[in-house]
């Protein structure tokens, strides 16, 4: 093939089509831009990894156990030697006397210098070393806020009360979007046994932090202690471990945002796809022409496909420059997610990964318009017949193309995923959305094209009647812009019928606020509080702490060694809070067996929760022996429940019957009711302010803090759906730009047959409302569906169709379609008709 | 030049030769044939008119001895080259070597300046320097200060004009022309009609002229007449005749 006659008329034939061919091409820009951003602003994370890795961790070395370190311990953690320092943590309310304010706070009580790598940031700064020199807090930023506390104001946690030394403004290697769900508060760790709170029951844990030498390496260390610290349950984490955890987690978020940002680079590729057609179909005489004088058929195939590859770069690079722009953005859509600085760098292989996969696609998806040029027959310069230009038969290059294009996705959407079968979950999921997307613009076309009334006034007929003239772009069209729609919408709906579905936890008699932590000796006098306060408990609960010391007469150390057991470890290793009574309850199901409620024999009958009995790897009348504090209680699978775990109450994996765990260790829980807020806060206060070491949960809380993270998924989302609705805006303006010529001549035609301007307008005007109608109902229509599906099958949980949710987004949906189609319309009518046709090619 | 050649007729080479030839095309169920066993054969350097009324099969005829369709039956030979075994590729190198086009419509390159559409044929063939050819064509059809401009920017007498020196500019061996003059009033029809004339007779190429102006068939040396795609008469027009005589 002569290749510089080739590039010479590509050149010379896209000279009046340029600005079309770039419009064409721009579809892809805001695709690629989606993926540079993302993945530039995840190289600039990892690097910022790399060199911030202590920070993540805040020491070289953290052991951890779930009980107070004993003499054996200390000697254990003593012998790694460094720089130590200790925390205890745990759950509690805290009480802001001077606001009468109660909430449950992770308190965090240290001794020593840590973070031994990078400071916690407080204000004032001196706060972060001078709050372990008396009585003092440290307290989350957040949380002073909500409750409008100042430093120096008291705090109380249990007994003590301590002055706010300083706000807590961020934590090393923790990021500021968690303290909203656990808002934390640090005091010095002397004052733990004096707030009473850490008692036999309560979930605590206890951290050793170390500082090492340069040349330690606690890697090895933590390998070489592996045994001895299983002896000793304390488990360990490394910097090391703690960077690979963050780089996982991060790949995972990079490769989500990838799959959603790829959505607007298929969108733009069929917007590519569709604009080449039409722009195939107005160069098919030149074609012939060319043809009929010796161009031989690749040749003339290569000269469109030089030009798409050509604008298909531009717009890549395009869509590179705008990505390099906006991944400034990501760190404000991520950043209180996100525990490290980050410091920004373009990331050429971002860059370069990105140009590629964008001008792939571009052409992958312009080959298939593309390649019938090749089969245009010379003999169209004798007749124009359109129809059987590109010959009758199949076109076998068309149909890999198709195929071609789909691997490519199907690879994208491997590549992007972190397990295959959601990758290919997400390739059957886009595959079926655009599927779904044409099948409903044909059918409302279809539809509205059978039923339309014939008696309406010409201008509206006509507008209607342009969307379905010959090789009309409006399923395309419908598509780019139906897909917008279903994207804020699912999004919303979903979002909406989740919170929906919390909310009505709490509806009228059913339980809204939890006390738990609550000691025997404390249990009546708290009944005698909420009675004087005219709530009742609706439920008590007994909680007992356990662990299993084997399972069908095989002890647990055995069994975790055993390669033919068939249950998960963590079932073997973990602490069973379990309950006693002689009831089943609302939300649970007897699935097999029967539930023993009370039995007098030697051996417990126990009823399990189905997942957990498949964990375990039980069935009924197999027996398990539990230790309680060092004494052994033998039981047998007696019944297997299900439960419904999305209640706002306590629910148990094993509950024992009557008769057994009397006199064992425990503690309670009440679930109570509060009709209104501030009924709730009194009640809380009262029951803090008696008892310091009960905490309490109400359901505004969970409500609160769903809705906080619901909101931040939904945002992220939200943002990276956005370069799809930019990207279906792109692709409706060259649409509109593609079929301009055909619709000018119609104008004209109209315009000789002596129509008006305002009439012509208005015919235009009511295309683009019909189209912006038809392709609102079509993602809406998908995205009731969808948000339908998502919420029933996916979180189980009762739809909502927010009526005005849908109204906004048809309305602006067509608003916008309108706006685009009138003004890309405007030069049509400003022009004598022959200079209009003289001026485009 | 052409005097030699005249008086060397009974030595003239056949260029083009179909034989039998027939094209069928399917409408829904039934079978239309447009052509049906035409035969007959063009000397080289002669001009020729296929005539009749339309829809007579004269386009598809054209279309068939040109190369740019394939025949239901029966065989094209063109410059000695049978055209049914060749494809496509083939097909389009002969075209660009011995054949030259001018059709009703002119079919210019719109996106093409008038003297880059008269380059192509040439630079189709990898010439580089074919600029200078291209304007003394121009220049000879009368356009030379008309070169840079587009299709749309000229008349219709001046878009034929630019398509016939773009027929010309790889000195065919035979030149097809559609209706040359079908899309054009009298005054420039008659320019039009000088120039194909002048320069089929400058260059020795032959002619095969499809029209129903029976008028400019006349100009040629032999009319072949089509009437329900079947060769109704074929005659040598007074022009040839008295030059043969």
């Amino acid at each position: 093939m002569n290749w510089g006659w080739i590039l010479q008329m590509a050149w010379r034939d896209s000279r009046h089509s340029r600005r079309r061919l770039i419009l064409y091409m721009s579809s892809i820009v805001m695709g690629v831009a989606a993926l540079v951003s993302v993945r530039s602003f995840s190289d600039n994370l990892l690097h910022s990894v790399e060199q911030q890795a202590k920070i993540l961790l805040g020491a070289d070395l953290a052991i951890r156990s779930n009980s107070p370190f004993d003499p054996e311990d200390e000697a254990f953690l003593q012998s790694i030697g460094g720089i130590q320092a200790r925390q205890v943590s745990f759950s509690s309310m805290a009480l802001f006397p001077t606001q009468q304010a109660t909430r449950l706070v992770q308190v965090r009580a240290l001794r020593g210098e840590f973070p031994f790598y990078g400071e916690f940031e407080t204000e004032p700064a001196s706060a972060a070393r001078d709050f372990q020199s008396g009585k003092l807090a440290l307290v989350d930023n957040i949380l002073m806020l909500q409750y409008g506390v100042e430093v120096g104001d008291p705090i109380k946690i249990g007994n003590v009360t301590f002055e706010i030394k300083g706000r807590l403004l961020q934590i090393p290697g923790e990021s500021v979007a968690f303290s909203e769900f656990a808002p934390r508060i640090y005091i010095p760790e002397t004052f733990v046994e004096e707030t009473g709170l850490v008692q036999l029951g309560s979930r605590v844990r206890f951290h050793a932090f170390f500082k090492l030498p340069v040349d330690f390496d606690a890697d090895k260390l933590v390998e070489a202690t592996d045994e001895e610290r299983e002896r000793l349950e304390l488990s360990a984490d490394t910097v090391s471990e703690r960077k690979e955890r963050f780089e996982r987690q991060l790949n995972n978020l990079d490769r989500f945002l990838s799959l959603v940002g790829f959505i607007a680079l298929v969108l733009g590729g069929i917007g590519v796809a569709s604009s080449i057609h039409l722009y195939i179909r107005q160069r098919m005489e030149t074609v012939a022409v060319l043809r009929c004088v010796g161009a031989r058929p690749y040749a003339s195939f290569a000269i469109y496909l030089v030009q798409a590859g050509l604008m298909g770069i531009l717009g890549a690079l395009g869509g590179a420059l705008i990505g390099i722009g906006i991944q400034r953005l990501i760190p404000l859509i991520l950043g209180n997610l996100i525990p490290l600085e980050i410091e920004q760098a373009v990331s050429w292989g971002a860059v370069g990964q990105g140009v590629l996969v964008g001008l792939g696609t571009a052409l992958l998806f312009a080959l298939i318009p593309l390649l019938p040029v090749r089969r245009i027959s010379p003999l169209l310069t004798l007749r124009s017949d359109y129809e059987n230009a590109t010959g009758g038969k199949r076109d076998l290059l068309v149909i890999v193309a198709f195929g071609l294009v789909g691997l490519a996705l199907l690879g994208f959407s491997l590549a992007y995923s972190s397990r295959w079968q959601v990758g290919l979950g997400f390739f059957v999921g886009l595959v079926v959305t655009l599927g779904l997307l044409t099948a409903l613009a044909k059918v409302t076309m279809v539809i509205t094209r059978r039923y339309f009334p014939s008696g309406w006034q010409y201008v509206w007929r006509q507008g209607l009647a342009n969307l379905y003239r010959p090789h009309n772009q409006t399923v395309v069209l419908m598509l780019a812009v139906g897909l917008g729609a279903f994207f804020i919408l699912t999004l919303y709906l979903t979002q909406v019928s989740l919170l929906d579905e919390v909310s009505s936890f709490g509806e009228e008699g059913r339980p809204n606020l939890i006390f738990f932590d609550i000691q025997t000796p404390q249990k009546d006098e708290l009944r005698q509080i909420v009675d004087s306060m005219d709530m009742e408990v609706l439920q008590e609960v007994p909680i007992v702490t356990m662990r299993l010391a084997s399972v069908k007469g095989i002890g647990v150390d055995e069994l975790r060694e055993d390669e033919s057991y068939g249950g998960r470890r963590w079932a073997l290793r973990r602490e069973y809070r379990c309950t006693y009574r002689d009831e089943l309850w609302d939300s649970e199901t007897l699935l097999e067996g029967t539930f023993a409620g009370r039995n007098d024999e030697q051996i417990a009958e126990v009823s399990l929760e189905q997942g957990i009995a498949e964990d375990l790897d039980v069935k009924i009348g197999d027996s398990l022996t539990f230790d309680i504090l060092g004494i052994p209680l033998e039981a047998r699978v007696g019944s297997i429940r299900a439960v419904e775990w999305r209640n706002f109450q306590t629910n148990f994996f094993i509950v024992f019957p009557t008769g057994f765990l009397e006199e064992a260790p425990q503690f309670h829980v009440f679930v109570s009711r509060a009709d209104t807020p501030e009924k709730s806060a009194a009640l809380q206060r009262a029951a803090i302010q008696r008892f310091p070491n009960v905490s309490a949960v109400d359901l505004s809380l969970v409500i609160d803090t769903i809705d906080s993270i619901l909101e931040k998924l939904t945002f992220v989302i939200r943002f990276m759906a956005l370069f799809s609705i930019i990207t279906g805006f792109v692709v409706l303006t060259g649409a509109i730009v593609s079929g301009r010529y055909q619709r000018m001549k119609e104008c004209i035609l109209l315009r000789t047959l002596g129509a008006s301007r305002p009439q012509i307008r208005r015919i235009l005007l009511i295309e683009y409302l019909f189209l912006g109608i038809f392709a609102s109902i079509t993602g809406i229509v998908l995205s009731l569906v969808a948000s339908w599906a998502i919420v029933y099958f996916v979180f189980d949980a009762v739809f909502i169709p927010e009526f005005m949710a849908v109204v906004v987004v048809l309305g602006a949906v067509v608003f916008l379609t309108i706006a685009i189609g009138m003004s890309n319309s405007r030069g049509l009518l400003e022009h004598p008709p022959l200079e209009v046709l003289r001026a485009e090619d | 030049m052409m005097n030699a050649d005249m008086n060397a007729e009974p030595m003239r080479r056949t260029i083009l030769t179909a034989a039998n030839l027939t094209k069928a095309y399917k409408s829904g169920e039934r079978e239309l044939t447009v052509l049906k066993d035409v035969t007959f054969e063009i000397e080289e350097g002669s001009s020729c008119a296929v005539v009749g009324p339309s829809g007579s099969g004269k386009t598809t005829l054209l279309g068939l001895c040109a190369g740019l369709d394939r025949a239901s039956s029966g065989t094209v030979s063109l410059v000695g080259e049978d055209l049914s075994p060749l494809s496509e590729e083939e097909l389009a190198e002969l075209r660009n070597r011995y054949v030259g086009f001018v059709f009703q419509s002119f079919q210019l390159i719109p996106t093409l300046t008038a003297i880059e559409n008269v380059m192509v044929p040439a630079e189709l063939r990898g010439e580089t320097r074919v600029h200078r050819r291209a304007k003394e064509l121009l220049e000879k059809v009368g356009l030379s200060d008309r070169l840079h401009h587009y299709p749309t920017q000229l008349s219709g007498g001046e878009q034929q004009r630019v398509a016939l020196a773009r027929a010309f500019v790889n000195k065919p061996r035979i030149l097809f022309a559609d209706e040359p003059t079908g899309n054009l009033d009298a005054e420039t029809s008659d320019t039009v009609e000088k120039l194909l004339f002048d320069l089929n007779h400058e260059s020795g190429t032959t002619l095969v002229l499809v029209t129903h102006n029976l008028e400019l068939a006349e100009k040629t040396d032999r009319i072949i007449s089509l009437r329900g795609g079947m060769v109704v008469s074929d005659r040598l027009t007074e022009s040839r005749s008295l030059v043969s005589q």
